[in-house]
């Protein structure tokens, strides 16, 4: 890859600081960004390491609240015992993103400001309609996705926290892609009361929430109610994987085996 | 750029640039070349080496992020139970676990992880577990036969 | 001697221990003092002029020590890179044979092909001068369908070259053929694609290569299956560098599947360059490189009919198929859809009459060649999946149907209607031992339970047969190879009774090192740890044909008992001598040269020592020493063959093929090391079920290019894609080689596609669904299945 200076900032205002040239990139675990400059498809001035900035890991809980510091590895949300027994979902969810080395060293924070359209976090995010905390601001989920790679961050703005609320119920079904094992279609569903949200990813070109399904979702909680309804293909990817048919069928199959894990059934392999 | 490691139980200072990824410096600057470069998409696996014990893809680290840390490669695998094979590669070579030989070292550093956390564990586990470590040679069949083996030799009481 | 280390033992591998301590020495591993890195720059363009390239402003930059294009290796007068087998049309004139050029100079035919070469003091400068270079391409239309290749009009890959054709080869009878069909009770027909594949061994190819001006001398370090093929190919067609100017090293090689059996344009531009430049120069291909330079596999359209009697009997088979050879003839490539297809497509079956037609065709593709199996997997699909279309239809048992038709092993040997005579077999027992390991009778009851659990499971059974052990000189000859493939070995015993076994195959994962050391052990009673396989260097093996086609052992293997016998002769000569006996009258048994019939006796030990000892050696009429060579030329192919059952459970929701179960019976002739075979069918059945299931190359057809260029959209198999597999071994034994053996290397490719397709297949019947191309994916399942659910629905 092309030669870039690096640093390693001691806060999170150094950091940002450092960001403020508007090309600087920051990075945490580099499960992405650093495959894309190996390819010469980034080629970055300088990175700017947020891994060893302290107070950014870990994972707390405050009522009905479990905030998850950006720096956390998928593998320690994957594990952590808090999340495992307030949003098992969530755990589940971070335990099949890419593999086992990558979960070692990805982060949650890396991987939500990526937005990649076949990334697993989004889909938990606007799930559960989290909360983006940032450096300066703190993002609802709805606002905080807008398209391919892009979210509502500023170039030099940092992501500390993401903050879920704990539902009553949600489950997370992923249908892999056979090759790079990302998302062909992901669907995140959460219950919270009598409101139901879904969230899909991989299916678009960004996450998106599938308002029909969570209105019936919302008057009955069950998969059955999910055999009835179709969406339309129109807007879906489509690609040598799947075409866009293919995939709004498997978000409504998806969505079903979501609905199952929300109440109980074993996550499938 | 200056950077201290440990690696394989050896402390490494070097002056390298940031652009520097761990599978190279270790295989150019510390000519460690049991661990291997098998793609450019972080996927095949070869080059799978430990960070402070956890298994980790070294052709996606840059060598200047492991100041402070201690890496262990394939060659040092062995010296941290102190015997001339680690379990694991032991049980590799007994249930025919490796064919060219190219992907063994990201596996068995793989495994070795992977049996840390699973003192007892399910082949499906094991197979699930080799997502991210690609063998075009053996059809896992073996490899899987051999992560069971050495697990269960790794969590062996001391003197068995 | 302690435990049998001998023909049939499961002994651990030799060359285990360095791989599992890192101390492998692969060519990337290599360095070299004053080594530079060097990088291709490929063609964006599938098909494009080149007008101009401008290296100035690049090789100005930092580092560069030179950057080469195919002008400068034509100046230098560089030959072209040579096809080594030839085949005719079907009217007796030689195909079509463009010369490709190392480099491409005019025109660039695929995305991909090399343009230029930087060389540089680090990779990374060569990769920011690589960017520098400016070449100016004036693009043209591409074709990368083979069915758009021959339609009027398509654009031409080669200026002189019509409708793309390459050749239009045919074997067997037309008439005989067209007779059968005229009596045809019922005739099955199929339509299908061999998806085509890139063989992704592990490690990437690469070359090290250094030119020493003091001797006039090249060393080229490359990832090769068959260095002295190199040594030969490129010194003597391409570099104009003599023989012994030029050693060629294939160290430790991290997988080949046929990937790493040709001669490929990096090698020779690397070996050339380092004289150039005066340095060393190191040459890695990235992985996303080796997709787009890697000679391909498979890649067929085919249409082929059955005709048979009221009973099922197989009356003649027509195959028309059309093949891809990608954008220039690769080294073997006109030889693996004629010669390795055509040729097996009796199966093991007595259709008395065959007649098959394959076109060859240029596109702006990736050139295709050999890949672990090569022509004898697509002939065994085409057949064994027109076999199963015929039970159906005709409502027959589909291992009912294969019984019926099967050569019996009374009629050994056998001649098919297409040259290949099998020399041994019994395609019955397997296939009745399969039934037996796969418990085919229960299907119906874990049918049952599948389908409690919302999927539908199918059964597949598939037999076949293939010709390997490469090659028969004077058949191969005669079909067009360009040189004999014989093999050769050299036993040489060290005065302390040490072997080193010299061998001209070369081994990358298949074991060799075990293996033939097992076949010299049990021969001379040598333990094995006192022998040391060495291959794969050109200055310390007199010569050799590599390893490719299942070959290894039962040609290799067999030069090497040859030469072993030698060693005995040769001893008991000694022997002899030592004991004042008659030549005539010394046996050898256990290691020890005996006079028959007495307790006198020396041991193997002592009888090298005195080879070597020279005290009161008959030195004026034998030779001192202890080392023999031999060649061994095969009088035909070997004829491994079997059945292999796999079952699968389909997700109806998703189209999620599971492979559930695999069983595999083959006949591999003897066994030398059942472990190490285990995992050549573990191996060669993942590669098979990923053709089924899981891999496929493919471009995009109005850009050329290519859509599955990184592990990101071609689907390698994982280990939670596979099932522990059920291998057995029911051999019948060779009768021409040492040992009876056969070979193992690619069966497992060959018989596994058409297994689990016909599975898949199986599943899905109730639907109406006869055929399912690979791979079968989860959105083509899905699609036959909710197309078929629509019909019916539309039918209601």
């Amino acid at each position: 890859m092309r030669e870039f200076a690096y640093h390693r900032p001691g806060d999170l205002q150094a950091a940002v600081a450092l960001l403020a040239d508007g090309e600087s990139r920051p990075v945490s675990g580099g499960m992405t960004l650093l495959p894309t400059m190996k390819q010469r498809l980034a080629a970055p001035p300088a990175l700017v390491d947020l891994s060893t900035i302290p107070g950014m890991a870990g994972v707390t809980v405050e009522g009905r609240t479990v905030t998850v510091g950006a720096l956390s590895t998928h593998e320690s949300v994957a594990s952590s015992p808090e999340i495992v027994a307030c949003i098992p979902a969530l755990a589940s969810l971070a335990g099949v993103i890419g593999d086992p080395a990558v979960r070692h060293r990805g982060t949650i924070g890396g991987s939500v400001a990526n937005a990649d359209p076949g990334a697993d976090y989004p889909a938990a995010v606007l799930g559960l309609d989290a909360t983006v905390v940032t450096d300066r601001r703190e993002i609802g989920a709805d606002d905080f996705f807008i398209g391919l790679f892009t979210t509502a961050l500023a170039p030099d703005e940092i992501i500390t926290a993401i903050r879920f609320p704990v539902p009553d119920a949600a489950g997370y079904a992923k249908f892999r892609s056979q090759a790079s094992r990302f998302a062909l279609v992901g669907v995140f569903v959460a219950r919270f009361g009598p409101f139901v949200r879904v969230a899909v990813t991989g299916a678009a070109p960004c996450v998106f929430r599938q308002k029909d399904i969570e209105e019936v979702l919302a008057r009955d909680f069950t998969p059955s109610a999910l055999t009835r309804i179709s969406i339309a293909p129109s807007g879906l990817n489509s690609d040598i994987h799947a075409d866009s048919e293919y995939r709004a069928h498997l978000v409504m199959v998806m969505a079903r085996r979501a609905v199952e894990q929300a109440l109980g059934a074993p996550a499938r392999p | 750029m200056k950077v201290e490691l440990s690696i394989n139980g050896r402390a490494v200072s070097a002056d390298i640039p940031p652009s520097l990824l761990l599978s190279d410096f270790l295989r150019e600057n510390c000519e460690l070349t049991g661990t291997h470069v098998g793609c450019d998409t972080s996927q095949c696996g070869a080059c799978v080496v430990h960070v402070d014990g956890v298994s980790m893809k070294s052709c996606t680290l840059l060598a200047v992020a492991m100041d402070g840390r201690s890496v262990t490669t394939i060659e040092g695998l062995a010296g941290t139970v102190g015997a001339e094979l680690h379990p694991m590669q032991e049980a590799f070579h007994v249930n025919h676990g490796l064919q060219c030989g190219f992907c063994t070292p990201g596996m068995i550093m793989s495994a070795v992880d992977f049996a840390k956390r699973h003192p007892s564990p399910t082949e499906g586990e094991v197979r699930r577990w080799l997502e991210g470590n690609i063998c075009r040679c053996t059809g896992y069949q073996n490899i899987v036969a051999a992560i069971l083996a050495g697990t269960k030799a790794m969590h062996a009481p001391q003197g068995d | 001697m302690n435990a049998h280390t001998g023909i049939g033992a499961s002994i651990l591998r030799k060359e285990d221990r360095r791989f599992i301590t890192g101390k492998g020495n692969y060519v990337a591993d290599i360095r070299r003092p004053g080594m530079l890195r060097g990088v291709f720059l490929r063609s964006p363009h599938a098909h494009a002029r080149i007008k101009g390239i401008d290296t100035k402003a690049a090789a100005a930059m930092d580092g560069v020590a030179a950057i080469f294009t195919g002008a400068d290796l034509a100046a230098d007068g560089v030959g072209g890179l040579p096809c080594a087998w030839g085949v005719s049309n079907a009217d007796g004139t030689p195909m079509k044979e463009p010369a490709r050029s190392a480099m491409a100079v005019d025109k660039v035919r695929c995305v991909g092909d090399a343009v230029a070469f930087i060389v540089a003091e680090t990779l990374e400068q060569a990769l920011v001068a690589a960017e520098a270079v400016v070449v100016d391409y004036e693009p043209l239309p591409a074709v990368v369908s083979m069915l758009d290749a021959i339609r009027p009009g398509a654009p031409a890959v080669f200026d002189d070259i019509p409708n793309n054709t390459c050749f239009d080869w045919e074997c067997g009878d037309a008439q005989a053929t067209a007779a059968a069909f005229a009596k045809a009770a019922h005739v099955a027909r199929i339509s299908l694609v061999n998806n085509r594949l890139v063989g992704n061994p592990m490690e990437p190819r690469a070359a090290v290569a250094e030119y020493d001006s003091g001797r006039d001398h090249y060393t080229m370090w490359t990832t090769s299956q068959f260095p002295h093929v190199v040594k030969v190919l490129m010194g003597n067609f391409v570099l104009n560098i003599p023989q012994h100017k030029l050693r060629i090293v294939a160290p430790d090689v991290g997988g080949g599947f046929g990937v790493k059996q040709f001669l490929y344009a990096e090698e020779v531009i690397t070996t050339w360059a380092s004289r150039k430049t005066g340095r060393p120069i190191k040459w890695i291909n990235e992985r996303s490189d080796g997709f787009l330079s890697d000679a391909h596999g498979r890649d067929h359209v085919s249409e082929a009919e059955l005709a048979l009697d009221e009973s099922g009997r197989f009356l003649g088979l027509k195959v028309r198929t059309i093949a891809n050879m990608g954008g220039y003839l690769s080294t073997f490539g006109p030889n693996i859809p004629t010669n390795l297809y055509g040729l097996l497509l009796a199966g093991v079956y007595t259709t008395p009459a065959i007649h098959c037609e394959v076109k060859g065709v240029f596109t702006n593709t990736v050139p295709v060649d050999a890949y672990r199996g090569a022509g004898r997997p697509e002939a065994t699909f085409l057949l064994e999946r027109l076999v199963d279309v015929a039970a159906s239809e005709m409502n027959i048992d589909k291992v009912e149907i294969r019984r019926l038709n099967m050569i019996d092993a009374s009629q050994y040997p056998y001649q098919t209607p297409v040259i290949v005579k099998y020399d041994s077999g019994d395609p019955k027992a397997c296939l009745d031992t399969a039934l037996k390991e796969a418990d085919w009778a229960g299907f119906a009851e874990r049918k049952a339970a599948s389908k409690a659990r919302g999927l539908l499971r199918g059964i597949g059974v598939c037999t076949y047969i293939e010709a390997c052990g490469l090659a028969p000189s004077r058949i191969v000859q005669s079909l067009g190879a360009r040189a004999g493939i014989f093999e050769s070995a050299t036993v040489r015993m060290h005065v302390t009774g040490d072997v080193t076994v010299l061998i001209g195959t070369h081994n990358h994962g298949q074991g060799h090192e075990t293996t033939f050391a097992q076949i010299v052990s049990e021969m001379l009673s040598v333990p094995t740890d006192k022998i040391e396989i060495v291959f794969g260097d050109t200055d310390k093996v007199q010569f050799g044909l590599g390893t490719y086609g299942s070959r290894s052992l039962a040609v290799g293997g067999t030069a090497l008992a040859k030469a072993t016998n030698k060693i005995i002769a040769k001893g008991a000569k000694i022997a002899a001598h030592m004991l004042e006996a008659a030549d005539t009258d010394i046996v050898f048994e256990k290691g020890s040269f005996k006079i028959a019939g007495t307790d006198r006796s020396k041991s193997l030990g002592e009888v090298v020592g005195a080879a070597y000892g020279l005290v009161n050696f008959p030195i004026d009429v034998l030779e001192p020493g202890m080392e023999e060579k031999a060649f061994y030329d095969p009088v035909n192919f070997t004829y491994p063959g079997g059945a292999h059952i796999a079952e699968v459970e389909i997700d109806p929701e998703s189209g999620v093929v599971e492979l559930v179960s695999y069983v595999a019976v083959d006949d591999i002739g003897t066994v030398i090391n059942p472990m190490i075979v285990g995992g050549q069918l573990h191996g060669g059945i993942a590669q098979g079920v990923g053709q089924a299931l899981y891999e496929n190359c493919v471009y995009d057809e109005a850009s050329g290019q290519m859509l599955t260029g990184s592990f990101m959209d071609y689907c390698m198999p994982r280990a939670d894609n596979l099932p522990n597999m059920q291998i057995t071994t029911q051999s019948t034994q060779c009768t021409h080689t040492s040992f009876g053996v056969k070979g193992c290397g690619e069966v497992g490719t060959i018989g596994s596609p058409a297994t689990v397709i016909n599975a898949v297949v199986d599943a899905l019947s109730h639907l109406g669904v006869n055929h399912v191309d690979m791979p079968a994916t989860p959105g083509r399942v899905w699609r036959l299945i909710h197309n078929s659910a629509t019909q019916l629905r539309a039918a209601e």
